[in-house]
């Protein structure tokens, strides 16, 4: 059984990602989207909720998102692997199932 | 509603500017200036123009005074101020020249 | 220019995932015109609002970003960033966009219009104005 856990707020305005992280079983996946997507960016004060999940949980942030908001992929967390539209339907039909993080 | 330009017919809304800016053409202008029976001159093309090019640039169609300061800039100091512009738009420059150039009404504009 | 009142826009969230960067950005244009002297602060996610190369063409949403360089012909340009909020995401002064206006007094010359201030000096900043709008 796996999940995949969608968060859609920066990890600097709301604490989801850190309850999604703190509650999501070991293996499952996390899908930043929308404003999610700043959470996964280096070098910033909450770039670590990212960087100590990361052996426990796969990372993905949604590429249209990352870049309508001028994030260079560069500028990742290395690991975080980025994924389009298409690779969005594809994680929701590999896990068993969704859990949208609000 | 609609106004007909080269055979189609264009969406506009219910004060008359267009409803999608990518269906500008430059007869839309003409047509435009013809049913507040304005005929367009180069002056008129003028300020058409830097308009289209001023949202390009910023994605807003300038206010009025923005929009006179940046033609005097532009064009010189006898066609940036609003006497010239109320000339040639009489509705209002920002109004009347924004319509034409298929752009949205200015921002701040009742 | 005796009356102006003193206008301050706080800007705290990030521009797509909420309504509220695009909203704050129309009223200062609209109260720009009404000649009373504007500023804006950037702080929290709000600082994400002028990111360089922002490109929503896959998102289908309009990108605003191009509009906040139109800020000094609507003279506004006191522009203040929070340097706290740009650390704490990892951020400089170069992975925002370059916003300058032109003094129309000194022939046109192009200045900077960002000022990145300390949260205590921001503090002073607000202290000054006579109406405080927060976004």
């Amino acid at each position: 059984m796996s999940t995949l856990h969608t968060v859609n707020k920066s990890a600097y305005e709301r604490d989801t990602l850190e309850a999604c992280v703190r509650l999501a079983a070991k293996g499952g996946s996390v899908l930043l989207i929308e404003d999610g997507v700043y959470s996964a960016m280096s070098g910033g004060s909450k770039s670590s909720i990212i960087e100590n999940a990361k052996g426990d949980l796969n990372f993905y942030v949604l590429g249209p998102d990352v870049k309508a908001r001028g994030i260079d992929e560069s500028r990742l967390v290395d690991g975080v692997k980025v994924v389009d539209y298409k690779g969005f339907v594809e994680l929701t039909v590999e896990n068993d199932k969704v859990s949208a993080w609000l | 509603m609609g106004i007909e330009v080269n055979g189609k017919v264009l969406e506009v809304d219910e004060e008359g500017y267009l409803a999608d800016l990518n269906t500008w053409e430059p007869e839309v202008a003409n047509v435009m200036a013809k049913l507040d029976d304005t005929e367009l001159n180069e002056n008129h093309w003028e300020v058409i123009n830097f308009l289209r090019e001023y949202y390009e640039e910023y994605q807003i169609a300038p206010a009025v005074r923005v929009l006179t300061k940046a033609i005097g800039k532009k064009l010189g100091k006898d066609k940036g101020n609003s006497k010239y512009l109320y000339e040639l738009f009489p509705y209002g420059p920002g109004k009347q020249a924004c319509k034409y150039a298929g752009l949205p009404k200015p921002t701040g504009c009742v | 220019m005796s009356d102006a009142k003193k206008f301050m826009y706080i800007n705290r969230k990030a521009p797509y995932g909420t309504v509220y960067a695009w909203e704050s950005l129309e009223v200062v244009l609209i109260g720009a015109a009404f000649e009373q002297d504007v500023s804006l602060a950037f702080v929290d996610d709000g600082v994400y609002q002028l990111m360089k190369g922002q490109d929503t063409t896959e998102v289908g949403i309009k990108n605003f970003s191009p509009t906040y360089s139109a800020l000094g012909d609507y003279e506004v340009n006191k522009i203040y960033i929070e340097k706290e909020s740009l650390e704490a995401r990892g951020l400089t002064l170069d992975d925002l966009q370059h916003l300058v206006w032109e003094d129309e007094d000194e022939d046109w010359a192009e200045k900077d219009s960002i000022r990145v201030v300390t949260s205590a000096e921001l503090a002073e900043l607000f202290e000054e104005q006579d109406v405080v709008l927060s976004f």
